[in-house]
């Protein structure tokens, strides 16, 4: 059974450490602030100018001046903290956060990533994307393994408009878990979703992995 | 500290009439009472230090031309200057380019002047759900520069500290970095970004004192600081004008050194995108 979106976020939650500062990004990303393991406490950082965001508010509680970079209504804890927008990406950029979670369109086997347009389609733009790949410690891509049309996601080089090359630390699929060292070496398969094999990662599979 | 004299109806009416305003509220009154209120030195001297401005119109008078560069705070519709936008959509000066990280959505914020077509070019990082917007950049009426998030609050935050132009590791390797200079730092290759100068910063804050110290509210900060320190002339519209000395000099966020110009915008009907909530279990 692949895992679901709910289980690639909880696998992604494992990756967090006591004391981590984490920014997650919009859809299955944002789902993993619902898994941090018992017992570590992580801040998450919202690129919009907030440390420390807290759960959706209450209907009583709702503030439009109190949003997430995914433009939602959220609250704010005993130790959340407000910026501006070039402070939130000093912090970034100057590699302050320890953990990022992203979606991906496609992966190379060198770790490039594309996440943010596809020719032809309109552009909306890519946020925080770049900004968050080129200066973040960690980067974990969480992603469907194929597309819908079931094409490998995880490619030997990427055919969309890169967001970052060679950013990628790891990456969580529905059927995997793939996992480097450093940006100078291979990606190795380091774990399989439950009843899922290798032979099946591998035909779905056309980037290089050890 | 500053009295507000109880106004009389007869007193409310004239200040709705002279300012156009369709509601009252007790800032109004505040700010009025403050309007062309001689500013005194520490000597006893007269200051020519008065910013603060009856309606945005009135504010942004000789400052607008076409084809300037606008640089405008929010985030979404999140601390967007709305009063100010306004204003110069009703001047209907035409071939604007905004700076912005965003371009508002249908018929909100930047989007009420790309409806009016006066926007010519966008410097967003994300243009998210605009009808008017796709319609115009798909058929090349109007021109966007995509640019990351974090690297146009730098280009803010350079243009306005006299710094033209930084290094970074953000979209090297991608389109971003196509035609821009590069350069390898230990090892590492980033690529040469423009600070960004602009004609005019409109800022949406929460409260001002009456020399222009701002503090802003919450996450409404964001694009605001940056954008307010790129102007040459800097316009700033608030919630509320307090007296000054009763904003801690230690929490202010935006000097007033930064802010030509401002107004307070009230009453705000402060739009949200995505209404997000949680079931709280009664206690």
């Amino acid at each position: 059974m692949p895992w679901d979106r709910n289980q690639m976020a909880a696998r992604a939650a494992q990756e967090l450490r006591d004391g981590f500062y984490v920014n997650l990004g919009i859809g299955i990303p944002t789902l993993v602030a619902n898994y941090v393991p018992e017992g570590i406490t992580v801040t998450l950082q919202s690129e919009n100018g907030m440390l420390g965001i807290g759960p959706f508010p209450s209907d009583d509680e709702v503030d439009p001046d109190l949003i997430n970079a995914g433009k939602q209504t959220v609250s704010e804890l005993a130790h959340s903290a407000y910026f501006d927008s070039a402070a939130s990406f000093a912090m970034i950029r100057g590699g302050h956060i320890d953990l990022a979670v992203l979606g991906g369109m496609e992966i190379s086997q060198d770790g490039d990533i594309a996440n943010w347009m596809i020719p032809g389609k309109m552009i909306k733009g890519m946020g925080g994307a770049m900004d968050l790949v080129a200066g973040v410690k960690k980067i974990i891509v969480v992603m469907d393994h194929c597309s819908k049309a079931g094409d490998p996601k995880f490619i030997p080089e990427c055919t969309l408009p890169l967001t970052g090359r060679n950013v990628i630390d790891m990456i969580i699929t529905d059927l995997a878990v793939f996992e480097r060292e450093d940006h100078n070496s291979p990606f190795r398969l380091v774990e399989l979703a439950p009843g899922v094999t290798a032979e099946e990662v591998k035909q779905k599979t056309t980037a290089q992995y050890v | 500290m500053i009295k507000i004299k109880p106004a009389t109806l007869s007193g409310k009416l004239d200040l709705m009439a002279r300012h156009g305003l369709s509601r009252l509220v007790p800032q109004h009154l505040a700010a009025e009472t403050l309007l062309g209120r001689p500013t005194y030195r520490e000597n006893g001297t007269l200051s020519s230090m008065n910013k603060i401005y009856p309606t945005a119109q009135a504010a942004l008078d000789g400052l607008l031309t076409d084809g300037l560069l606008i640089a405008a705070g929010g985030f979404g519709l999140c601390g967007i200057p709305e009063r100010l936008l306004d204003a110069v959509r009703d001047s209907g000066v035409k071939d604007l380019t905004f700076a912005s990280n965003n371009a508002g959505i249908d018929n909100e914020g930047i989007g009420k002047l790309l409806r009016t077509r006066q926007v010519a070019k966008m410097i967003s990082s994300y243009v998210g759900e605009n009808k008017e917007f796709e319609r115009q950049f798909l058929s090349g009426e109007l021109e966007v520069e995509f640019c990351p998030q974090g690297t146009l609050a730098e280009r803010m935050r350079a243009g306005g500290a006299g710094i033209p132009g930084f290094y970074t590791k953000t979209g090297v390797g991608t389109s971003v970095a196509e035609g821009k200079e590069t350069k390898a730092f230990d090892g590492e290759e980033y690529v040469l970004e423009r600070g960004i100068l602009a004609d005019l910063a409109l800022v949406k804050a929460w409260k001002a004192d009456e020399t222009g110290n701002v503090v802003f509210r919450k996450t409404a900060r964001n694009f605001n600081v940056p954008a307010a320190t790129c102007g040459k002339v800097c316009l700033v519209e608030v919630e509320e004008i307090v007296p000054t000395g009763s904003l801690d000099p230690d929490c202010i966020h935006l000097p007033g050194v930064y802010v030509q110009r401002m107004i307070v915008g009230v009453p705000y009907d402060k739009k949200i995108e995505f209404r997000t909530v949680s079931e709280r279990e009664a206690a």
